[in-house]
């Protein structure tokens, strides 16, 4: 038998049909849903008279809308927004999923509430309509964004029609320097790539540094696949992916326990696999990085200037002017020289635990510049409860920091956490696209430990300097 | 699904690289729980003013491409988000074709679901084609889906490649559920074996 990669074993356990041109049929073990992509897609099941065929199979949990305040479980102030957490309320309860209503301390963004329930397991399929969705591949499932059609599609046949990608292998060598993390791995590879780099693939990622990630580092290297542009990032699971899944809710007990394990434990790419592209950097080589434009392939290193447009060659001049220009910055500015006005602390790609511990280090006997506004969106109700446990909550408050309630908030600015028209923020979120965190509003893509050394400086700065500051 | 089988329509030249799904119908319009009247919002940050009113300069608001129905658009378009809302503007605003050098993995999905034609050409081509869009309203594009060729106002003819299976569902307005319903046996088949092979799933 030749070589398989990860991506095809997982792919070969799925394929319920395979049409002569290539055209597979994909069976879907979790789906996850959430109020902005289901509304159309359970209103086309009512008007068709459809039923959702895998019930016990599919999660939902409302994260884009809700807000983040106290009082929400009450009531939802936008009207919008209300309609569409009632609608997920509603459809929850007719079509008999799982659900985690904003009341119950267990809900979350989608992509963080999966792998805490233990619904999200190695060698999955999991699909959601969301973009993010590339968060579950780091516990080796594959897991991909998918448009409400699509949505619609699986809730009625728990398949979906796909062609296969192609593999890519990013290896990241050796060892990670203090002060860079798995944010810094991600948007260095970004940096790298492009955004349209792994178009077409799904991207393994791969190499010591990778193996030494903590599975929340893990899920945030895979989040960010799709700004990349792959349709799906992966990381074969090992102990620490089983010691994370082992003992949650929905993760296998006793003898299923023990079968999951087995075919977990053959879950990687053999020896000699083919992958259709290669990518490979030195962990070493990587630094603390920041966005300084308008897509997230705009990455450089914090020690970095602003890049002049010029320096550029094709369509990609005439955008980095444009993102210069909204983002109100000249070419040769040095990176910390750049002014922050807010400080976003939270988003499926850095509100775990992990991420709150690391800013919290940073900031733990220290205040916000005066006139910072700083908030932290923990990525779910029970992470938000271990961090009050642990004491970080309070290092955050006593910091200056807003602590709030669970969801996506001003990662896209669907709820009422936004940006006014030319405010800067720090972000540990995953988009700095024109107009993401609110019409006008300026964002800086970094880690938790970056977001936090700015808010206290009050601009962009390397988290570096601020470790040696503080020892 | 409205079926795709021949357009010749204005097309309109977007030629920036990375046009983003925010870009495309930011976050404030997801809102909805309908597909429809996404249109007037197409755009909306790059083609009205914070009060409203239109950006003259946003090429969709020129009065040659006001009625446009194809975008020769810069690479990478529909980066980003998998909101299905990008291709239900671009459809409610009349737009039945995109061409680019490169799209985004599931906007490019997501545009075959809703009757919407995404083209793949070469550089050098969507250049020729940008060039012939902005002549403006004179200037029409033609796109043929069974022979699989675009072609310029000046005549410039290009093979496009397209998934066989996707080109037979644009041209019929196939429905992909009821597709996937006829295998429903396969599926049981699946479910069947799966659950004996992985039962913790």
């Amino acid at each position: 038998m030749s070589p398989k990669t990860l991506y095809d074993k997982i792919w070969d356990a799925h394929v319920v049909h395979e049409a002569e041109d290539g055209t597979c049929l994909l069976y879907i073990d979790r789906h996850l849903v959430h109020e902005v992509t289901s509304p159309q897609a359970f209103e086309g099941l009512r008007m068709t008279g459809r039923k959702v065929r895998a019930p016990e199979k599919t999660i939902a949990v409302p994260d884009h809308n809700v807000p983040t305040t106290p009082g929400r479980d009450k009531h939802i102030d936008n009207e919008e927004s209300r309609i569409q957490v009632e609608a997920l309320d509603k459809n929850a309860k007719d079509f008999g999923i799982n659900y985690y209503p904003v009341s119950d301390i267990r809900q979350g963004i989608v992509h963080i509430v999966g792998p805490e329930q233990g619904w999200t397991l190695p060698g999955m399929t999991v699909v959601c309509g969301d973009s993010h969705t590339a968060t579950h591949g780091a516990f080796g499932a594959l897991a991909h964004g998918i448009g409400t059609s699509e949505v619609e599609h699986v809730l009625a046949t728990q398949t979906l029609i796909q062609k296969k990608s192609k593999n890519m292998k990013v290896e990241i060598t050796g060892s990670l320097r203090p002060g860079v993390t798995a944010k810094d791995i991600t948007l260095s590879v970004i940096g790298e790539t492009g955004t349209a780099g792994g178009t077409g693939y799904v991207i393994e990622y791969c190499g010591q540094a990778i193996r030494e990630l903590s599975m929340e580092g893990r899920m945030t290297v895979c989040n960010m696949a799709i700004e990349g542009g792959a349709r799906a990032g992966l990381i074969a699971p090992d102990e620490k992916t089983f010691a994370y899944v082992m003992g949650r809710p929905h993760a296998p007990k006793g003898a299923k326990w023990e079968a999951a394990l087995a075919w977990w434990k053959t879950l990687y790419s053999d020896e000699g696999a083919h992958f259709d592209k290669v990518v490979t950097i030195r962990g070493e080589d990587i630094a603390p990085v920041v966005t300084w434009g308008t897509s997230p392939e705009d990455v450089l290193p914090i020690t970095g200037v602003v890049p002049d447009p010029e320096s550029f060659t094709g369509g990609k001049v005439e955008a980095a002017r444009r993102s210069l220009d909204y983002m109100g910055l000249k070419p040769g500015q040095k990176l910390t020289d750049i002014k922050i006005d807010t400080v976003f602390i939270g988003s499926c790609t850095n509100g775990r635990i992990e991420d709150l511990r690391a800013a919290a280090a940073i900031l733990k006997g220290k205040k916000i510049k005066d006139g910072m506004r700083a908030m932290v969106v923990p990525g779910s109700g029970l992470v938000r409860a271990q961090a009050e446990e642990e004491g970080l909550a309070q290092i955050f408050i006593d910091a200056g920091f807003e602590w709030r309630l669970a969801g996506c908030s001003m990662c896209l600015a669907m709820n009422p956490d936004q940006l006014s028209p030319g405010e800067r923020c720090a972000a540990t979120s995953n988009r700095n696209f024109e107009g993401r965190q609110g019409r006008g509003g300026r964002t800086h893509l970094l880690s938790p430990a970056m977001a936090a050394a700015a808010a206290v400086t009050g601009h962009l700065t390397d988290v570096r300097e601020f470790m040696a500051e503080t020892v | 699904m409205d079926k795709f089988t021949t357009l010749t329509g204005i097309a309109a030249p977007m030629p920036l690289v990375n046009i983003d799904t925010d870009m495309i119908i930011p976050k404030q319009f997801l809102k909805t729980i309908q597909r429809s009247g996404l249109g007037k919002n197409l755009f909306d940050e790059m083609r009205y003013t914070q009060d409203g009113a239109e950006i003259p300069d946003f090429v969709l608001n020129q009065p040659a491409y006001r009625k446009a129905e194809i975008i020769v658009a810069g690479d990478n378009f529909g980066c980003g988000s998998s909101r299905e809302h990008a291709p239900w503007a671009l459809l409610d605003f009349g737009i039945r074709c995109v061409i680019s050098t490169s799209f985004a993995d599931i906007f490019f999905n997501n545009c075959f679901k809703n009757g919407i034609l995404p083209i793949v050409l070469p550089q050098e081509q969507v250049a020729a084609l940008m060039d012939d869009a902005k002549k403006g309203a004179n200037a029409r594009i033609t796109v043929d889906l069974e022979a699989q060729t675009v072609t310029s106002s000046d005549g410039q003819s290009f093979h496009f490649e397209v998934d066989p299976f996707r080109k037979h569902c644009l041209l019929n307005g196939l429905d992909d559920i009821g597709l996937t319903l006829e295998k429903s046996a396969s599926i049981d088949a699946y479910e069947k074996t799966a659950a004996a092979v992985r039962p913790w799933v």
